[in-house]
């Protein structure tokens, strides 16, 4: 008897410690400005390590493993291949001219690139390290989205207002879409049957239905004591189940929370200055919001919505992406 | 629609490009548009053609030929936004082209209008603020759609208003507003003054008092400019003894449009204090230092193409065309009046690289938009400036205001 009393108490805190350790992870962001990647661990909120990458560092994802991280240094005119675990650049891939933002198709294998001074989408494979594909698109593409069978990419482009629907087998355009002004950032939902697309000056989100290219939404944003020109939807990402999105505002220097059932706007959060981008942790309990004009990450508490912690990084934090904490 | 796509630069090193992709994006791009045009064709396929009609202004002498006007100012700016609205066009089936007229002030400017409206109803005028009303006022261009990209004269914006006649140039009072809001937020509030003897000049001299006025700040010392020696060789003696009676002050406004005197006045003062106005501290539509908000992709686009950078009266063309393409867009149409609607409508909103939607005032065709602050290294502020605030839109705070202006033309 006294053996089990002693033992159930050990054992439970084994599963906590084991269940925290699944949960130990790393939210990196890219610096445009200061040409760095800061590391912060996402327990303890500290920045612990500062990587040094190409010029203007924006876009940042993470190979599936983990083993990779591809930055796009939009002002080296390429795409970084970087050790996690050491911060030393491996490799580059060709990227066509100042990429932006870009997203690794599901077979952890072709990166969809957007170059943003060039008008097209640029498709590299990264283990040839050949470019495979170029496609013509509208002028400043940006926002890159990939479904998850593969099968369907996305390019927004800024100044033209749409968003290009690319046949990834057949790497050409099947529709073009129009959105509001500025179109910034593109996401798949629900399995892929929804594609997301914020207009930065239009102030909106568009809900397209993915099988006819539809649009069957459009989200507005209005924030107290915030003139609406300055509500400047750009990244956002989903909640466990993709029941909620929150969005970062851009000057409005707020993350709404919208109801992604309703497409409702249910909550407004105050976060630093010009917030850009964001990434979860590993179970989505906890947001890491860029601040570009404060130079600061924002943690948010998903759970109660609120603000915790502003963390100091480099000069115009931009991308951000997680990784779990390798051993 | 396709020459413009012998502009695109191939964008990576040769060498680390197989010859036959080359190839294949070219058959690419064909197959693309000719399908864009089969599928898209029939139903939404317009074609929109716009006439840039520039009446030369003799510029007076300067003291100094340091920096040269460019031969396509404002040229540039109209191709760079036909450019965009063609890429955007290809994947709309929408095709656009720009026609170009230049004439002196002596050549029969009403006959070219004339011809151009026989075309076209859409005219870019960039021409004396008299040239332009007489051209609205023409019979032919009652339905058409003109759009000013060089007046700044308060008065085209008010009483001298016409109902077909938007501005993408900003007035000067807009201008000069950015500046008093500026020195409201530094508490300069005691200011001096120095203006040049040119129509231009005593405009600006004009504008800053009334924006002065208008922001509670005291009425400055003055001065006018009426030197005429060579400040190149004799600027170090000349501007302290001709500043300093100004008295104190906290800072020296330079009304000088023409670029005339205006570079020797900075650091030259009896007094040492900031300069401000058409130099030093400039309030400008458009400047190289303009970097946010997506502005360096539009600068390296436009120096790309153009071999300089991008200038006020750039951008105020490139506003202008990006206008009519982006009514286009958002309408399928391609007449005066369903455009015009539209465009005057709250639907409407041009992403100008100016950090909010830009649309215009519908009571007088004024196109509303951010003036940056700047001197020739950076940016210094972007107004409206935070704290000036407006009922309606925060960029109502420059320049003419709807109870300020009285313009009619626009109540329909």
């Amino acid at each position: 008897m006294p053996l089990r009393r002693f033992a159930c108490p050990l054992l439970l805190s084994m599963a906590v410690f084991i269940a925290t350790d699944v949960q130990a992870g790393e939210i990196w962001v890219t610096n445009e400005k200061d040409d760095t990647v800061s590391v912060i661990d996402a327990d303890t909120l500290e920045v612990i390590e500062t990587y040094e990458t190409g010029e203007r560092p924006r876009g940042i994802t993470f190979s599936k493993d983990f083993s990779r991280l591809y930055i796009c240094a939009s002002d080296s005119d390429t795409v970084q291949v970087m050790d996690p675990n050491t911060g030393r650049i491996l490799h580059d891939l060709p990227s066509g001219e100042d990429p932006e933002q870009f997203v690794l198709h599901p077979d952890d294998r072709h990166l969809y690139i957007a170059n943003e001074d060039d008008a097209i989408t640029t498709v590299v494979d990264t283990e040839t390290r050949q470019v495979v594909a170029q496609i013509d698109v509208g002028i400043e593409p940006e926002g890159m989205a990939v479904s998850p069978d593969g099968k369907i990419a996305i390019t927004t482009s800024e100044t033209t207002n749409m968003a290009h629907w690319i046949d990834t087998d057949t790497k050409e355009l099947f529709a073009n879409t129009l959105v509001d002004s500025r179109p910034r950032h593109a996401e798949f939902v629900k399995d892929g049957t929804q594609m997301w697309v914020s207009s930065e000056i239009g102030g909106t989100i568009t809900v397209f239905d993915v099988a006819t290219q539809a649009e069957i939404a459009k989200i507005s944003f209005e924030v107290d004591g915030v003139h609406p020109d300055r509500v400047q939807p750009v990244g956002f990402e989903f909640t466990n189940g993709d029941t909620h999105a929150f969005v970062a505002l851009g000057p409005s220097n707020h993350v709404a929370v919208v109801n992604a059932e309703t497409f409702e706007v249910e909550e407004y959060i105050l976060v630093g200055r010009r917030v850009w981008h964001m990434a979860f942790n590993a179970d989505r309990s906890r947001l890491f919001t860029t601040n570009g004009v404060s130079g600061d990450v924002t943690v948010i508490d998903v759970a109660s919505r609120t603000p915790e912690k502003s963390i100091k990084v480099g000069r115009f934090p931009w991308g951000a992406a997680f990784r779990p904490k390798p051993e | 629609m396709f020459s413009l796509k012998l502009q695109t630069k191939v964008l990576l090193p040769p060498a680390s490009l197989p010859a036959t992709l080359l190839t294949g994006r070219k058959t690419v791009r064909v197959i693309t548009a000719l399908w864009m045009i089969l599928i898209c064709g029939p139903a939404w396929a317009v074609d929109l053609s716009v006439h840039y009609i520039r009446v030369e202004t003799p510029t007076p002498p300067t003291l100094s030929n340091l920096d040269p006007i460019p031969d396509d100012l404002g040229l540039a700016g109209a191709q760079t936004a036909l450019d965009d609205n063609n890429t955007t066009g290809k994947f709309l089936g929408q095709t656009y082209a720009l026609d170009i007229t230049e004439l002196s002030p002596q050549d029969d400017v009403l006959g070219a209008a004339r011809a151009a409206l026989a075309e076209t109803p859409f005219l870019i005028l960039d021409a004396p603020s008299d040239v332009q009303l007489a051209i609205a006022d023409l019979p032919e261009a009652q339905d058409a759609l003109l759009f000013n990209v060089s007046a700044e004269t308060p008065d085209l914006r008010s009483d001298a208003c016409r109902g077909n006649m938007l501005h993408t140039a900003p007035s000067v009072s807009m201008r000069t507003d950015a500046l008093a809001q500026f020195f409201v937020t530094r508490r300069w509030t005691d200011l001096a003054m120095i203006f040049g003897t040119y129509e231009d000049d005593r405009l600006f001299a004009d504008a800053m008092r009334v924006s002065l006025q208008k922001f509670g700040i005291s009425e400055p010392a003055e001065k006018e400019w009426a030197f005429d020696a060579d400040m190149r060789r004799n600027a170090a003696q000349e501007v302290p003894l001709f500043t300093q009676d100004l008295g104190d002050y906290d800072a020296l406004i330079v009304a000088d449009e023409v670029d005339d005197f205006g570079r020797y006045i900075p650091f030259n003062t009896w007094q040492a204090r900031p300069v401000a106005g058409t130099e030093g501290l400039t309030p400008k539509v458009w400047a190289p230092v303009v970097e946010q908000w997506g502005a360096a992709q539009l600068q390296s686009r436009f120096t790309e193409a153009h071999g300089r950078d991008m200038a006020s009266k750039d951008y105020a063309a490139w506003a202008a065309v990006r206008t009519l393409g982006e009514a286009v867009t958002r309408t399928t149409a391609a007449d005066a009046p369903t455009l015009r609607a539209f465009i005057l409508s709250d639907a409407f909103e041009l992403a100008g690289f100016k950090g909010r939607p830009l649309t215009y005032r519908g009571w007088n065709g004024q196109l509303r938009q951010p003036i940056p602050l700047v001197h020739s290294r950076a940016l210094v502020a972007s107004a409206p400036l935070e704290g000036f605030l407006h009922q309606r839109n925060e960029l109502d705070t420059l320049g003419l205001d709807k109870p300020n202006s009285n313009c009619t033309a626009f109540e329909d």
